[in-house]
């Protein structure tokens, strides 16, 4: 049995029985992280010594009685390197943060403890989370397992080709305009991005806050609910959090889609989008109907102008969220500053990478005198509109079913050039994104390059079980595909 | 020579006493070593978020319903964004779009009488650090114990015309916001602050001047200086023919002249949005009613409740209800011992004097009205006379003894006893010759000093009604 | 629609100290972006209410109590420069 191949609940269990130690678990992990990781750069940092201090602490625990109730108990997680864990670099991939050591966990890092689970390491990602292809990282890009001359997509690329690389099996992302479910379809995982407000996000650095949510990655639907049940929440600390959460996702975990009503928007498969994704959206939706759904095609709206809001709002936001990082009181410090304004300038200069600082000029601009009502106004109305949009489609359907990316993952190298072509490829996740909802992307295939499909399931506010079905139900006529590693 | 009138509105930040910040859970205690009423929140740490202060609501409500301003119901927060050391964040969190309060006003009497002076609007923001100046190295140290601590900035329409209406409408604004126990306002802790944006026009004129704004004036009578001044200079500008500039001006009180501040570097482009992390605030009438109900009696009330129900003066009632803590002195006790005219009297003569000679505000008092309360039963009694009442009260203001036992332990109480009295007299009278011829020969005027040698020699314990009697019984 | 005094502007106010090559190509970037963000004009948005927020949830509070101690040490643990106890920077003058 390889331990490492093993879904997280399967180790859970492995565990509970004392059938394997949580040290050997680890242990085993930490192994093949050393073996891998060289090749794939998913990790920024790993924490060998504290994962085997923390796996022995687990372990007595487990041996007398506690975790009961945690399904992971003893498993390793990766945690992406925007969200904050003590006693180890928080650097969010910037050089900005490269020095960076919060002196607090972020909420979800203390419901993972509580858990049983260990934290193995941070993993790299998009600096500040901007990005779709994790190249924009301060410390070098991480490959795609499935073809180390592709990009894991982005910005939590490091999370998503851990799991798909047998590094863990489970990590926590975070998804602004797709950052969870995107490198998901590119790495062939499944990863969810929660309604807004159900997971907290006090300890996630910000980058845009109102779109902002922490999200599991795991090779399964089934770890990905469970993980989720675990660190969603009402959170004292995070004004933004939903106060009253039924949180029981796993209860979506049945193959039966009887009577579901489920709908494809024409908009979203027309143009643009990979005639091999198409089919597989297609197919899927077949599936859906012999297992007894009502699956038809509709028109959504408002898909083009997703972008172009989104990018408002989230430069705005962001440009806002980042002016923190001044070389006063943490991070990064240009040295030879002889005045406070050269502090400022140099240290953010060249603390910050290119696409970070792309965002934050968009950002200023968007909101400054003259300009404020043109674009950020505009924006949140069209966001209005795109919610608005949604809702009509949720009258009608318990989900919709489309691609999570128009392309499988992009090849490494010179996607930064041409920054709005980047932007484009996030068509179909950005909308999710600004209406708040739940969507989960799951892989569906392999595309004839050899790379693995995503395909997407977005649900209605806080219908993270009907999605969880959905993916659930599909997942049951394909299971989980391994790259060669 | 052309006249001129003075425009002033006014920007004041007022620093509410709540228990903590406004957004996290830090202390808002003055003072403190640097940074140790500072937690990840409060000093802008990544990943950190706001919640927000219910009570700093309610203060803000209680001011606003205080002063008579409209109630937005439906309020938001926005981010005020620029860069500068005391601001950890790089924005403030403020509110633009939606403040909590609008269109309110104060009534103000200054020497052009009775006015109405407007009040834009109130709103909610947080406080920034503080800046330290470090001398021996050519450096800024910074402190962020501040940042977060609650404000509310309340904000005039340009409605006063000289410095006397401005220092009224403070006055009346700071007593308000007292009485409402929502801030102590003590402008030399920086609890309460005043920025006057000032303009000069012929008098006459429909349009406004080209205002300035000062900063940086620690007291009523300094910012009636700095507006003297401002006025002065920009008439002065105006007479020469020049154009006045907008511009910050700082007011340096030693100086007694004020200086334009370097201009920022970057523009003023403060790109206000909505702070996405926090929900907005939608007040309901039940708990606007609520807040109305609660409003404590305020000055002006107060004022005419004691002239009618205690009988004292205008100006007395005045002065005593001048200061919350005085009025809560005063209320208490007459509540114990039933005379209104006397407790007067105390707060406004002897009270009044030891608070100048010693150099201190009215809402420094300490002594509990329990002590004033015994103070006057004993007088009143008999117990003591009237001078040493006033020695004692001395003690009770500074250290708030309890009269009844430090009369005791001081033997001072008042000798009434008829023949020690009469020996004492007989000596005295042996011992001035000369005063007894003089009384005996008209000079009635000599009583009194031979009065005062009696109490010399009683060491002041005996009633001066009494000696004078048995003096003139015994001269005769 | 970019000019280079817009590009000089934004810079300033996100406080960064660009060079001739970053501020040509900021400049090309952010026209293409502006230029493209332009279609929502497309859309009419008359009568819309901006949803800043996606929820209606509001008045979320704490009450009034400090639950904070100090932590002086864990403030300035990642303080580049620090003196006295708090942050250092260069003099700040008013």
């Amino acid at each position: 049995m390889e331990l490492t191949r093993l879904s997280a609940l399967e180790l859970g269990r492995e565990i509970k029985k004392g059938q394997v130690t949580v040290t050997q678990a680890v242990k085993e992990q930490l192994s093949v992280i050393k073996a891998r990781d060289a090749k794939y750069q998913c990790f920024i940092t790993v924490k060998t010594d504290k994962a085997l201090e923390q796996a022995e602490v687990v372990q007595k625990k487990i041996e007398l009685g506690e975790y009961k109730n945690s399904p992971i108990a003893g498993v390793p997680v990766a945690i992406k390197d925007n969200i904050c864990v003590k006693e180890m670099t928080t650097t969010c991939a910037s050089k900005m943060l490269d020095n960076f050591e919060p002196g607090y966990h972020a909420t979800v890092i203390g419901k993972l403890k509580e858990a049983g689970a260990i934290i193995i390491g941070k993993t790299n990602m998009d600096e500040f989370a901007m990005g779709s292809t994790t190249e924009t990282s301060h410390f070098g890009e991480t490959k795609n397992p499935w073809n180390i001359e592709r990009v894991p997509g982005g910005s939590s690329g490091g999370s998503a080709a851990a799991v798909a690389a047998e590094e863990v099996p489970i990590a926590l992302g975070s998804d602004t305009g797709g950052s969870i479910r995107q490198p998901s379809a590119f790495c062939g995982v499944t990863g969810i991005k929660p309604t807004y407000g159900t997971v907290s996000r006090s300890g996630l650095i910000a980058y845009a806050s109102s779109l902002d949510q922490i999200g599991p990655i795991g090779r399964t639907v089934s770890d990905c609910a469970s993980l989720l049940e675990i660190i969603a929440g009402h959170d004292i600390k995070d004004s933004t959090s939903v106060p009253e959460l039924a949180k029981n996702y796993t209860e979506g975990l049945v193959d039966d889609v009887k009577g579901m009503r489920i709908g494809i928007p024409r908009d979203y498969i027309g143009e643009g989008l990979g005639t091999e994704i198409k089919e597989a959206v297609i197919q899927a939706g077949k599936v859906l109907e012999d297992k007894g759904a009502i699956v038809e095609f509709f028109n959504l709206d408002m898909v083009d102008y997703a972008i172009p809001a989104y990018y408002v709002i989230a430069s705005a936001e962001a440009s806002s969220n980042l002016s923190r990082y001044d070389g006063i009181k943490y991070g990064y410090r240009a040295k030879e500053s002889t005045n406070l304004q050269e502090v400022y300038k140099k240290t953010r200069n060249e603390g910050f990478g290119q696409e970070v600082k792309r965002r934050m000029m968009i950002g200023a601009f968007v909101l400054s005198s003259g300009y404020y009502d043109a674009y950020y106004i505009k924006a949140l109305q069209v966001k209005a509109l795109i919610k608005k949009a949604f809702d009509n489609a949720f009258k009608k359907y318990d989900f919709i079913l489309g691609p999570t990316a128009p392309t499988t993952a992009l090849k490494l190298g010179n996607n930064l050039n041409d920054p709005l072509k980047m932007y484009l490829g996030d068509i179909y996740t950005v909308s999710v994104n600004l209406a708040g909802l739940p969507a989960i992307s799951l892989p569906y295939g392999i595309d004839s390059k050899g790379l693995p499909i995503g395909i997407q399931m977005i649900g209605d506010v806080f219908k993270e079980k009907t999605i969880i079905r959905g993916a659930y139900a599909l997942e049951q006529t394909r299971p989980y595909v391994r790259p060669v590693l | 020579m052309k006249s001129y009138e003075t425009v002033i509105g006014l920007e004041v930040h007022c620093e509410l006493d709540t228990k903590s910040k406004i957004f996290c859970g830090c202390t808002t205690q003055f003072g403190g070593e640097p940074n140790t009423h500072v937690c990840p929140v409060c000093s802008g740490m990544p990943g950190t978020l706001p919640v927000l202060n219910k009570q700093v609501v309610n203060y803000a409500l209680k001011a606003g319903i205080a002063l008579g301003c409209d109630i937005t119901r439906y309020c938001k927060f926005d981010r005020k964004n620029y860069f500068y050391p005391d601001l950890p964040k790089a924005y403030q969190i403020s509110q633009l779009y939606l403040p909590i309060c609008r269109n309110g006003y104060i009534e103000i009497e200054a020497e052009s009488g009775r006015k109405q002076i407007g009040i834009h609007e109130i709103h909610m923001e947080e406080d920034a650090g503080k800046l330290i100046h470090d001398e021996w190295e050519d450096c800024t140290i910074v402190d962020y114990n501040r940042c977060g601590v609650p404000l509310i900035e309340i904000v005039s329409e340009p409605d006063m015309r000289s410095a006397g209406e401005v220092i009224a409408y403070l006055e009346k604004l700071k007593l308000i916001l007292q009485y409402l126990s929502v801030s102590d306002c003590k402008m030399q802790e920086g609890s309460l602050r005043a920025d006057i944006n000032l303009s000069v026009r012929e008098v006459g004129s429909e349009v406004f001047g080209t205002r300035t704004e000062m900063k940086n004036m620690n007291s009523f009578k300094a910012i009636a200086r700095a507006i003297e001044g401002e006025q002065k200079r920009q008439i002065e500008l105006l007479e020469e023919g020049k154009t006045v500039l907008q511009e910050t001006r700082r007011w340096d009180d030693n100086k007694d002249t004020s200086f334009g501040m370097r201009s920022k570097e970057d523009a003023q482009d403060y790109r206000y949005f909505p702070d996405p992390d926090l929900p907005p605030v939608s007040i309901s009438e039940a708990w606007i009613n609520k807040i109305k109900a609660e409003q404590p009696e305020l000055r002006d009330e107060k004022k005419a409740r004691y002239i009618k129900a205690f009988g004292i003066p205008e100006y007395d009632a005045g002065i005593i209800t001048g200061s919350k803590v005085m009025a809560g002195i005063f209320e208490s006790a007459v509540d114990l011992c039933k005379k209104p005219k006397e407790v007067s009297n105390w707060l406004m003569v002897e009270t009044m004097r030891l608070l100048k000679v010693n150099d201190m505000e009215a809402e420094e008092i300490h002594f509990s009205s329990e002590n004033l309360a015994k103070l006057i039963d004993l007088v009143d009694k008999g117990v003591i006379n009237r001078t040493v009442a006033k020695k004692v009260y001395e003690v009770i203001f500074t250290d708030d003894i309890d009269p009844e036992q430090y009369v005791e332990e001081n033997g001072l109480k008042m000798d009434t006893d008829d023949g020690q009295l009469r020996m004492v007299i007989e000596k005295v009278l042996a011992e001035n010759e000369k005063s007894v011829q003089d009384i005996k020969a008209g000079k009635t005027k000599a009583v009194g000093y031979l009065v005062g040698q009696t109490m010399k020699a009683m060491k002041g314990k005996a009633d001066p009604g009494m000696v004078n009697r048995l003096l003139t019984e015994m001269l005769s | 629609m970019i000019s280079d005094e817009i590009i000089k502007y934004v810079a300033a106010l996100a406080k960064l100290d660009l060079s001739e090559e970053e501020a040509a190509k900021a400049k090309k970037d952010l026209s293409e972006m502006i230029d493209y963000v332009n279609q929502m004009n497309e859309l009419d948005t008359t009568g819309i209410e901006p949803m800043s927020h996606v929820f209606a949830y509001d008045n979320v509070f704490r009450e009034d109590m400090v639950t904070n101690r100090p932590e002086r040490d864990m403030i300035l643990s990642n303080a580049p420069e620090k003196k006295d106890g708090g942050f250092k920077v260069p003099k700040t003058v008013e």
